[in-house]
Formats: structure tokens, C-alpha cells, sequence
């Protein structure tokens, strides 16, 4: 645990990529097995714990701490997790030290009960920086500034071979990974799986420049809807199948609807929708089936699933991805018109000759449950990761609302003593006629470090009340937010749900009698 | 318990610590007639005062900061020796904070009261350690008065700094280490570690340095980094004062790999602030542990607490049965980063 944590630990200061990549490198080099893996499966997301509650937690430091000393320092430090390994007070020699493949397997298998007596032992026998990444690891956020893709690019440079053979074997090994140690450091060959029900790294678009789009001719690009829905990769073959998110995290179990019409030999690239008699629903509808590990009959009856397929990686044991985008689209049809499968169909394309023709399809986009488009080369082959030039994204224009800051929240990290997260809302009419704030949103990117400094004094300077890490302020700012999006929610107060919401401006200058009303939100809701 | 109220002899005025019967200060932030000084430090020791009483290496370092200024007359006290002014016996311990320091023992009609300046009670190769005394009254620091604060063993933050050295050949690694205690005890306690290849410092740190060595500090071969290109600096340590590592000065450097050896270094927010790359958690000043650990050594009924989370370590001590209060000094803690900076401009 201890070299572990001094990965962590370093990772979470240092900002060069080239470093990071050294650190981790240095890490996999030197670490024993099966420690190193379940270091990779923690830094890619792929440790697989009940996680602790951070209530849980606390309750075991209040039993050591003096709590008004421990809530100064909280106050301090501004993250628990950071607050309780820096106070935990030590037992030196109390236990032995555990090894990182202890902690995960003991508490992969751990009941409810059983684990906090674990996590105090744990606490007992480390270091600070120890106690800090273990609590980091076991509350599900180690946030340090490393992706998947980067970690497994220092992986690559283990073995010396490319990020896209780590991904081709990724999704067939298992945490703690050591026949993939192995193949890298030359002492066995590379993990043999099976590849008709693997994932694949996906080909992404970059978002269009609509200035360059003079210097493109029209006749190079196929144009499809880009679809309001999540990528979706289905692997099928041999009488078995799987469904992968655009990361390649397996969410078949979700769909078992869609799962059991593929009944084919292929890998395709689609949208997953939720499709009722023929339209797709709103995103929100999707929403109700994902992360979730049970399905109810229900559910599958409300919110059927649908696959709108616009790309074929293989066919049968046959990798097409070598071929062009135009050859792909003719077996893709042709495969397509064979099997005639339920519940998937194919993403049309779209007829234009000049881009003007596009700009007018894009523009009346916003009735239609889309988010824009999508331009791909005719002759572009499948190629993994985002390379510059064979596919576009051109989304629709966001949306934008002056809604006036109701509360704020601790942010992680670097920001964890700043106030960074802001809910907003805006105004309708009270039960008593007066108009009221009701809150809409919730914003976390859009400004400046300049600026959050500044709404963080300002959320100080005009806080009525304090929940935890949550200040209410005073309504007196007008935030004016931009959002992908809005859809009818039963779970929010408003009764409206925005999709990717940020802040687009800061109106210091605004009275808040003048920011937007619920209705003109509701208005913009795609039905 | 003592035939005289503490603070009817020593009281806090707006030049700082008065000690009535003696007519003297101890740290005053402003020049008065005579100074005791607990350490070099500039929010401890400063420039014109008439008379100076101090450790002779407190007394060398303000020469060498403060020349003609360092005061009128520099009177020398070891530790242990002893000095009677006004009725007032006077003695020296050592403190453990940087080299001269010391805590002041002030005895007055049965009352013993001791002013500890700064202090550390952890091993320290560039001074004489910490010594415990009883007594009626400890006026401590609190630096670092929160639970949240327990400096890791140093050895464990100078291996760190030597792997991140190894780690990266084509990097410099500069470390953040203010002037006067914290830059000498980082080079020795790297020497310490065995490493003996040379250290290449910023010219603030130079007279400092020079200094330590003369009064018998080993601290190896030092070459300032001025003068170095880029690639006699690649995979070496350079030490500067903290408000050099994010100036023009470090764009002389090969792509720095900023250490900062501080005791704030132990928050992650403040090292983030900081800018470090590489926090390490060197500091001069006890941590919460020591701090709880001196309480218990000195036994004394009452403590006046300083510059510092003050209302911690008070309520701890309430907690514990012992008088405890805050004492508003002024001008204590924030300016030794100012004055380092004001050195570094000067030619
Ligand atoms: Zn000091
Ligand atoms: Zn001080």
C-alpha cells in the first residue's frame, strides 16, 4: 500500500503528462504482483468494492478525535477524507501495514458488518499519505488527474507496445491483470480472448470549425443525425452478446430487451434510444434504465430500449475496419436487410449536396431529438482514439437562461476550499402569489479561476445558512447558464431536468428581478 | 504556585513582550532600548534596537542580515550562562528551531516564566536540541496548532526527494526552502542521506550558508546556481528561497521539478496553492504532537499561547486542566516570509 500511495500521492501534484506517465510507469515496473494490477484496475475504474460511506467513516474518527478539535480542522482542510487521515491518531506497531491486494480482495469479499472494523485496523496500522489514498481508493474518487487512457498508456510503455493492442486485450482481462504483466515485460505472449465478443476502442469525432467547413467539399462527407442517446458498442457472436459504453464499461445486464435481439454474429456502432411506436424518447427516458443492475418488467415495458445502428466493425470473424466508411455502410445495409433484427435499425443518411443544405437540416434540428450532426469521410477507415480530420461533430447551438445562485458547494480536490459547485433557479409564482426561487440546475465548469475566486468570496460574504459542505446564499446574483437541453423530470422540484448545464456568464451587472421565469424553461421542453 | 502574578511583570504591549522589572522586550517588532532575542528570524529578530542580548550565533546571524543596523550593543549569552538585569535573572535554552535559537528563562521573585521563540523537539543536525525545563508559565508557539499537523520523520520526505532526483535526469529539482535554518537543514540532512554530489543554491542563500559553515556546520560542496547552464543543471538539486521558485529566476532552470519544504506542505490545498510539484514536510516548528508532548514535559499550570492556531492548542490545554490563554502578538509568523523576500532584492 505504502508505494501505492506514494503514487497517488504524486500523481495528484504533478500536471505534466510526460511525468505522470514516468511515475506510473516506474510504479509497474517496480511493484510485485498482484499489487501492481489492482493499482492499474483502481487508477482505470475497474475495482469492484461496495464502496464506504463517508458517514461511516466519520463515525469511526469521532470516536478517536475530540470533535470540536476535529471540526476546526475539517474547517481547515476542507476535504473528510483529508481531515481523517491527517488527525487519525497513530498506533505505531499497532498492525502490520497491509499490502494494496489485501485491502481490495478482503473488502471485495467483506459483509456490510464486517467492514468497519477492517477500515479501523487499516487506519491504525498506516501513514497519513496511507490513510489518504486508502480512504481516497475505498470511497470511490481518487480524482488524481489520470484518465484510463493515460494509465494505460504508461502501461504501453512498460511492454513497448501501442495503447491500441492494451486496448484490444482490455476488455478480456481481469483485475489484477498478470498475464498482461506478463506479455509486457516478455515473459508470456499476449492474452488470447475472444475477440468476436470484445470491446473495441471507438472512432470519435472532433467538433467542427465551422470556418474550415468552406475548405471541405461536400462530396468527401456522408452527413447522419447525431442522435440524443449514448454510444453504445454490441458485440455479438456464438450465441452470446454484450453491450459496452463508449469507455468500453459492459452495461448488457441493464438491456436485457435489446441484448436478447441479437441473436447475430457481428459488431456494430449505434445510439442506444429508448423507442416508443416509432419516435425516439426524450434523453431522460434513457436515464431511467442506465446504472441500473436490475430491470423491472415494468421498466422494460415504459422505457424500451433500441439500438439505431450507424456503423459495422466486423462481420462474423471478418474485420472491416480497414475498409472505408462507403464499403463499411454497404455491408452494413446489406447485413442489416439479412438479418432484420428487432429492435435495432440503422441511422439514415442524410441527402445534401452543398453545406448550406446541412446548415438548414442542422438548424432545424432542435424539434427533433437530436443534438446536430455528424460528418464522416467517405473513404475514412475505422481507426481507434480521435484522429484529426476523418469525422466531425457539429452540434446545434446551446441554449441559454438567466437564472439567479440559490446555493454552493465545496468542490474536490484543488477546489475543495472553494465554493464551486452552484445550484440556480429561477422564478414562479408562489402558493401565496409572490414570486418565488425554484432551483433548476446545478453547475460546476464554465468560468474562469479568476472568476471562481470571485463567486467563492461572494457565496461567503451573502451565506444565510450552512448544511455541511452546502452554503444557501442570499438570492442577489444572476447566473446566466447554457445547456444542451431540457427535459420534464419528476425527480426535481422544478419539474424540469437540463442536459449539460454550465455557467456561460457571470452577470454581476443583472438584478435578479430580472432573470427568467419557470415557464420560459418549459417552453424549451422536447416532448 | 508562585509569590507574584505572571502578568504583573511580563506584559503584552504594542512592541511586544514587556518584562517590567528588567525594563526589556523579548522579540520586539519594533526598536526599543533593550532586546532579548529568542532567534535570527525576522519576525523575531529585527534591526535597531540599542541593546541586544542574544546566543552569540543569534548574534552573528543579524550581523551578517543587518550589518551596522543588527543594534547598539551586542551583548553574547550561551546557553545555560546567566544574567541578572534588574532584579530579573535571565538564562538561555536551547530550542531546537535553527542554529542560536533559543527559549528565554526569565526569573523574577520566585516566578519562573519561559518565552520558547520557536521551536521543534525533533532531531536537527544544524542545532542544539530542545530542552525541557519546568515551569510556572511556558509561553509557546502554534505554528502548526491543529491536530491535522504531525510532521512525517524527515527521512522519509529527503528519500523522496532523492527518488524524484534519480526519477527524472533531465529535470533540475528545485527546492523551496526559506533562508536561514530550513535551506541548511534540507542540504544536511541530504548529506545526512549520503548524498554527496554538489548543491547548487540561488544567491540568497549563500551569506546563510557561509555562515553555518563557519560556526561548524558541515554542509558539503555548494556552487551557486547563478552562473550554471542548463545542462550542468539537469538531474541536480538547487535550492532557493520560496519567492524565487516561481520568478524569472527559475527559467534558468531545465524544466524544475518545484519541491517545497515546509510544514504547510501537509494540506493539500496549501501545497496545491503553493505550486508544488514535489511537497515535502520539513519544518522547523513543532508539530501538534510536539506541541501536546512540551505542554506535558514543562508542567507549568499556565500557558500563553502564540502566533498560530492559538484557539486549538488553548482548548486543548483547558481540556487537560491547564490555564491556558491567547496571547495577540503582533507581527509574529507571516513576516519571515517578507523579510526573506526583502533579503533577496538587495544586491
Ligand atoms: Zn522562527
Ligand atoms: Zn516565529
Amino acid at each position: 500500500m505504502k508505494a501505492f500511495a506514494e503514487l497517488l500521492d504524486r500523481l495528484s501534484y504533478t500536471a505534466g503528462r510526460n511525468a505522470k506517465l514516468t511515475l506510473m510507469a516506474d510504479y509497474f515496473r517496480a511493484a510485485p504482483d498482484p499489487d501492481r494490477g489492482y493499482a492499474l484496475a483502481a487508477l482505470t475504474g475497474r475495482l469492484d468494492f461496495a464502496t464506504a460511506k463517508p458517514a461511516m467513516i466519520r463515525g469511526l474518527v469521532e470516536q478517536r478525535v475530540d470533535p470540536v478539535l476535529f471540526g476546526w480542522s475539517y474547517d481547515y482542510v476542507g476535504d473528510m477524507a483529508e481531515t481523517v487521515a491527517l488527525i487519525w491518531p497513530e498506533r505505531p506497531g499497532a498492525n502490520r501495514p497491509p499490502e494494496l491486494a489485501e485491502v481490495v480482495e478482503r473488502l471485495a469479499s467483506a459483509s456490510r458488518s464486517d467492514s468497519p472494523g477492517l477500515v479501523e485496523g487499516w487506519l491504525d496500522a498506516l501513514d497519513a499519505t496511507g490513510r489518504w489514498a486508502f480512504l481516497k481508493l475505498i470511497t470511490g474518487g481518487l480524482r488524481v488527474g489520470v484518465s484510463a487512457r493515460l494509465a494505460k498508456t504508461a502501461l504501453a510503455q512498460l511492454g513497448d507496445v501501442t495503447l491500441e493492442e492494451i486496448e484490444e486485450v482490455w476488455h478480456g482481462v481481469k483485475p489484477p491483470f498478470a498475464e498482461v504483466f506478463a506479455w509486457l515485460e516478455g515473459e508470456g505472449p499476449m492474452p488470447r480472448i475472444d475477440l468476436r465478443r470484445a470491446f473495441r476502442p471507438l472512432m470519435l469525432a472532433n467538433p467542427l470549425d465551422e470556418a474550415e467547413l468552406a475548405k471541405l467539399d461536400p462530396a468527401d462527407y456522408r452527413a447522419e443525425w447525431k442522435w440524443d442517446g449514448i454510444r453504445v458498442q454490441l458485440a455479438a457472436g456464438g450465441g452470446e452478446a454484450r453491450l459496452f459504453s463508449r469507455s468500453g464499461d459492459e452495461i448488457t445486464q441493464a438491456f436485457p430487451d435489446l441484448m436478447e435481439a441479437a441473436q447475430f454474429d457481428a459488431v456494430l456502432d449505434g445510439e442506444l434510444l429508448v423507442m416508443r411506436d416509432g419516435t425516439v424518447a426524450p434523453f431522460n427516458d434513457l436515464q431511467q434504465r442506465l446504472n441500473r443492475k436490475r430491470v423491472t418488467a415494468k421498466m422494460l415495458q415504459d422505457f424500451p430500449a433500441h439500438l439505431r445502428v450507424y456503423d459495422i466493425l466486423f462481420h462474423g470473424e471478418e474485420d472491416l475496419r480497414e475498409q472505408g466508411f462507403d464499403e463499411r455502410r454497404v455491408r452494413l445495409e446489406a447485413w442489416h436487410a439479412a438479418e432484420a433484427p428487432a429492435r435495432i435499425d440503422l441511422s439514415p443518411l442524410l441527402n445534401f449536396a452543398r453545406w448550406e443544405e446541412l446548415q438548414a437540416l442542422r438548424d432545424s434540428a432542435r424539434e427533433r431529438s437530436i443534438e446536430g450532426l455528424m460528418l464522416k469521410r467517405g473513404d475514412s477507415a475505422y481507426v481507434a482514439g480521435r484522429p484529426k480530420g476523418p469525422w466531425f461533430k457539429w452540434k446545434r447551438d446551446a441554449l441559454t437562461l438567466d437564472t439567479v445562485l440559490m446555493y454552493a458547494q465545496r468542490g474536490h480536490g484543488k477546489r475543495s476550499s472553494l465554493y464551486s459547485d452552484y445550484t440556480f433557479g429561477t422564478w414562479r409564482d408562489g402558493a401565496d402569489g409572490a414570486p418565488e426561487l425554484v432551483p433548476v440546475g446545478k453547475a460546476y465548469s464554465g468560468f474562469t479561476d479568476e472568476e471562481l475566486l470571485r463567486l467563492d468570496k461572494w457565496v461567503r460574504a451573502n451565506t444565510t445558512e450552512r448544511f455541511g459542505p452546502v452554503r444557501a446564499v442570499k438570492p442577489g446574483l444572476v447566473l446566466e447558464v447554457a445547456f444542451d437541453a431540457v427535459h420534464r423530470s419528476k425527480r426535481h422540484k422544478s419539474g424540469v431536468a437540463m442536459r449539460f448545464p454550465r455557467i456561460h456568464r457571470i452577470r454581476w451587472d443583472k438584478p435578479i428581478e430580472d432573470a427568467d421565469r419557470l415557464p420560459t424553461l418549459e417552453k424549451l421542453i422536447e416532448e | 504556585m508562585p509569590s507574584v502574578l505572571p502578568e504583573s511583570w511580563l506584559k503584552v504591549t504594542e512592541r511586544g513582550l514587556y518584562c517590567e522589572p528588567g525594563d526589556f522586550y523579548v522579540d520586539p517588532h519594533r526598536p526599543v532600548g533593550r532586546a532579548v532575542v529568542t532567534h535570527g528570524h525576522a519576525d523575531h529578530a529585527r534591526p535597531g534596537n540599542r541593546a541586544v542580548l542574544a546566543t552569540p550565533e543569534t548574534l552573528a546571524i543579524m550581523r551578517r542580515r543587518y550589518g551596522a543596523e543588527a543594534g547598539g550593543t551586542l551583548e553574547p549569552l550561551r546557553y545555560g550562562e546567566r544574567r541578572e538585569i534588574g532584579g530579573v535573572r535571565l538564562s538561555f535554552l536551547p530550542a531546537g528551531h535553527v542554529l542560536g535559537s533559543a527559549q528565554a528563562v526569565l526569573e523574577w521573585q520566585g516566578c519562573r516564566i519561559i518565552v520558547s521563540g520557536d521551536y521543534k523537539r525533533r532531531t536537527d543536525p544544524t542545532c542544539a536540541g530542545f530542552e525541557v525545563m519546568a515551569c510556572d508559565v511556558y509561553v509557546t508557539e502554534a505554528t502548526f496548532g491543529l491536530p491535522v499537523f504531525r510532521h512525517p520523520p524527515d527521512e522519509g520526505e529527503i528519500a523522496m526527494l532523492l527518488t524524484a532526483q534519480w526519477q527524472f535526469p533531465e529535470r533540475a529539482v528545485l527546492v523551496g526552502a526559506y533562508s536561514l535554518g530550513k535551506a541548511q537543514r534540507v542540504i544536511a540532512l541530504l548529506r545526512q542521506a549520503g548524498y554527496d554530489r554538489p548543491l547548487y543554491i540561488h544567491g540568497a542563500l549563500q551569506g546563510l550558508c557561509d555562515l553555518y559553515s563557519e560556526l561548524g556546520v558541515e554542509l558539503g560542496e555548494l556552487r551557486p546556481a547563478t552562473g550554471a547552464g542548463k545542462a550542468e543543471l539537469a538531474g541536480e538539486i538547487v535550492l532557493a528561497p520560496p519567492s524565487a521558485l516561481n520568478d524569472r529566476w527559475s527559467r534558468r532552470l531545465p524544466d524544475p521539478l518545484t519541491a517545497m519544504a515546509s510544514g504547510w506542505m501537509r494540506v493539500r490545498a496549501r501545497a496545491k496553492q503553493r505550486g508544488a510539484e514535489l511537497p515535502l514536510i520539513l519544518s522547523d516548528h513543532a508539530d501538534w504532537d510536539e506541541l501536546v508532548q512540551t505542554l506535558e514535559d514543562v508542567a507549568a499550570p499556565e500557558v500563553w499561547v502564540t502566533h498560530g492556531n492559538e484557539e486549538a492548542l488553548v482548548h486543548y490545554a483547558g481540556a487537560k486542566g491547564i490555564r491556558a490563554r491567547a496571547l495577540a502578538l503582533i507581527g509574529r509568523g507571516e513576516e519571515e516570509q517578507e523579510a526573506a523576500t526583502a533579503e533577496e532584492a538587495a544586491p
